[in-house]
């Protein structure tokens, strides 16, 4: 057995141990993902209604 | 300090500098508890490898305990002086704590079934972290379920509130009744019991997992805060020869 495939077997409890590794990095990083995505959409959604105001403030000047 | 922070627009203008840097030193201090809890902490005497589970399950657990206080403080807050960031705070902090309620009920299941011989057992430790999970789904449901968004925001604070008898029950429960869980190791009187090899991964992750927390609850609040001014706007333009509608949504967004 070489090195890596002894550390991947986890000493028998390889079926355990990334498992676990793996929902938490899929849930942590998938909600920090999700909320990342959903602060830009905001962002975006923002600035376009500021613009909008902000043209039609000039014009009605 | 914080006093200073409860104007949503001081919040924005104050949060958007340090949030790139937290979420760096995030990233650092988790790819660092990684490296230690998978490649250079020891295999357990009794329980061989399978003891790296620990440094997920054990700080998922802790932040799981300690951001469902952060929501009831903040619901409290919301409802006795109606600080206008309290509400957005908790609201922003209730799903990262269901995530890591998930992840510590996920990665307990699995510690359990090579250890315990079984993935779940109804006692005490385990039912009371399923009910704080269904408490964080609750609180997330109850908010949003009414059409008025402030009186969703005071129901779920009401819950919130309720909700925090749970805490003591999970802490002690495995000292009150008989389980499979193991008691505290770490946080009890006499210190830590766990050796030193184990408990600097451990805190490692923790400190990673509280650092993602502050990180992604900045980015949530900034996020519902962006969210409520751009209707603040649209319903301005609704309206006809509304005054100053940029500000005015947020001034008095209760």
């Amino acid at each position: 057995m070489t090195d890596l495939s002894r550390y991947l077997a986890m000493g028998g409890y390889a079926a355990y141990v990334w498992p676990a590794y793996g929902i938490a990095i899929t849930v942590l990083g998938g909600l920090a993902a999700q909320s990342w995505n959903r602060y830009r959409a905001s962002r975006r959604a923002l600035a376009r209604l500021q613009n909008g105001e902000a043209r039609r403030g000039t014009r009605r000047s | 300090m914080i006093s200073s922070l409860a104007n949503p627009a001081r919040f924005m203008r104050a949060s958007s500098r340090p949030l790139p840097w937290l979420a760096g030193i995030a990233a650092a201090v988790l790819g660092l508890g990684l490296f230690w809890a998978l490649v250079l902490a020891p295999p357990d005497y009794q329980q061989g490898e399978s003891v790296r589970i620990m440094f997920v399950h054990v700080p998922a657990a802790w932040m799981a305990l300690s951001i469902y206080l952060f929501v009831a403080v903040a619901s409290a807050v919301a409802l006795v002086w109606r600080h206008p960031l309290a509400e957005v705070a908790a609201q922003a902090a209730a799903p990262i704590g269901a995530a890591f309620t998930f992840v510590c009920l996920a990665t307990g299941s699995l510690w359990g079934r090579p250890m315990w011989g079984t993935w779940w057992v109804w006692d005490a430790r385990l039912t009371s972290v399923l009910v704080l999970f269904f408490l964080y789904l609750g609180y997330i449901a109850l908010v949003s379920a009414f059409d008025d968004p402030g009186r969703g925001a005071r129901a779920g604070s009401v819950l919130a509130l309720v909700g925090i008898v749970n805490l003591p029950i999970i802490k002690f429960s495995v000292d009150w009744w008989n389980t499979l869980h193991q008691p505290a190791s770490v946080m009890r009187l006499g210190g830590p019991s766990i050796d030193v090899s184990m408990l600097v991964p451990l805190l490692v992750m923790a400190a990673g997992f509280g650092l993602l927390f502050a990180t992604l609850l900045l980015l949530r609040m900034r996020t519902a805060l962006n969210e409520k001014k751009a209707r603040a706007l649209r319903l301005g333009e609704s309206l006809p020869a509304s005054p100053e509608p940029g500000e005015a949504g947020l001034a008095v967004s209760r």
